[in-house]
């Protein structure tokens, strides 16, 4: 387990010692509704993980490394966050992948935008995350970090 | 409604008959001989069942948070008064609340998927849509052990760079967002907030 996760559960432990100390039948209720709120998810969990394994099958690294390999330019860019949107990865095979790709000979800019649409534009997300938000306020999210990761690639494109 | 009504309600889902199709296809895909994918790299790979250990694996991953998450929904929509979150993350919190927003997405863990109850949670007692929406953004993209991970992968001024752009760029335009959207696309969003738990 990573550190972050280990002080997560530190901070929900020393919290829900506090929450029995001052009030046990709050505290009850709380645990209730906390684990009500993850059975509610549960029936979007199970499709998503689905999805996502699929892309994940379908989408290797070496797929991406063959199609981002030879595109350069403007076009590069493009692809990398066509490529990005739709693939699905965790960031532990994301920025090595990102790594190995600049070692292979492609360019900042293009890397930068595969990475960073990868980590925040989710189509694969997207049918679980409307029901959390609605159709719109989801396009317009996902839309808002497509356009933030094409202004990242020229960012670096202008400083690195 | 009642757990089991709520678990089979997956059953009603469209996106559940639309992964099931998915994966039967790529055991299609996998009787025809098709090679693409891990298949490509792996001859005697299954394309279907390696996106079910890759569904598992993320499942795992998720519920390896989900305790102390669930939990933390619970004890603050026990114990903080709307009134508390409104002060913190309300419309009149200003930089304070922006602060919040970008300190616990940053400090978080797992994938976003996770965040999505944590943001409904927020809205439910009162935060401003611009501020969730901005911890929304950071928890996708700039979680601390993640820039890490990405500094010793893609190099220190990389991640300064593209980090510094991003969270420029999604400040404008979470507030841009909250522009765009009407009242009354808002208040339908606190809507499903507030009845979702």
């Amino acid at each position: 387990m990573d550190m972050s996760t280990i002080i997560l559960y530190g901070i929900a432990f020393i919290l829900l010692v506090i929450s029995i100390v001052k009030d046990k039948g709050k505290t009850k209720k709380a645990v209730k509704k906390g684990w009500m709120a993850f059975i509610k998810i549960v029936p979007v969990l199970i499709p998503l993980f689905l999805v996502v394994g699929v892309v994940l099958s379908i989408v290797t690294p070496q797929t991406i490394k063959t199609v981002l390999g030879e595109e350069s330019g403007i076009l590069g860019v493009l692809t990398g966050m066509l490529v990005g949107s739709i693939a699905f990865m965790p960031p532990f095979v994301t920025f090595p992948l990102g790594a190995e790709l600049l070692n292979n000979g492609a360019g900042y800019p293009q890397v930068a935008a595969f990475v960073t649409t990868l980590m925040a534009v989710g189509l694969v997300y997207w049918a679980a995350e409307v029901k959390f938000f609605g159709q719109k306020a989801v396009a317009l999210r996902n839309g808002l970090a497509f356009l933030a990761s094409g202004i990242v690639a020229i960012v670096v494109w202008g400083v690195l | 409604m009642k757990q089991k009504d709520i678990l089979l309600s997956m059953f009603k889902s469209k996106m559940f008959y639309i992964s099931l199709v998915l994966l039967l296809g790529l055991f299609l895909l996998d009787f025809l001989g098709v090679k693409i994918g891990t298949t490509v790299t792996d001859e005697k790979a299954s394309l279907g069942v390696s996106a079910l250990v890759s569904a598992w694996f993320q499942f795992v991953s998720m519920l390896k948070i989900v305790p102390p998450i669930f939990l933390m929904i619970g004890l603050l929509d026990i114990w903080v008064p709307r009134e508390t979150m409104i002060k913190l993350m309300g419309e009149k919190s200003g930089p304070i609340g922006v602060l919040i927003a970008f300190f616990i997405g940053t400090m978080s863990a797992g994938p976003l998927i996770a965040a999505f109850p944590v943001a409904q949670i927020m809205l439910k007692k009162g935060a401003r849509y611009a501020n969730v929406l901005f911890f929304l953004t950071i928890w996708a993209s700039a979680k601390l052990p993640i820039l890490f991970f990405q500094a010793t992968t893609l190099g220190v001024e990389y991640t300064i760079v593209t980090n510094i752009t991003l969270i420029i760029v999604y400040l404008i335009g979470t507030y841009g967002i909250e522009k765009i959207l009407s009242h009354e696309e808002k208040k339908q969003i606190y809507t499903i907030a507030e009845n979702a738990l």
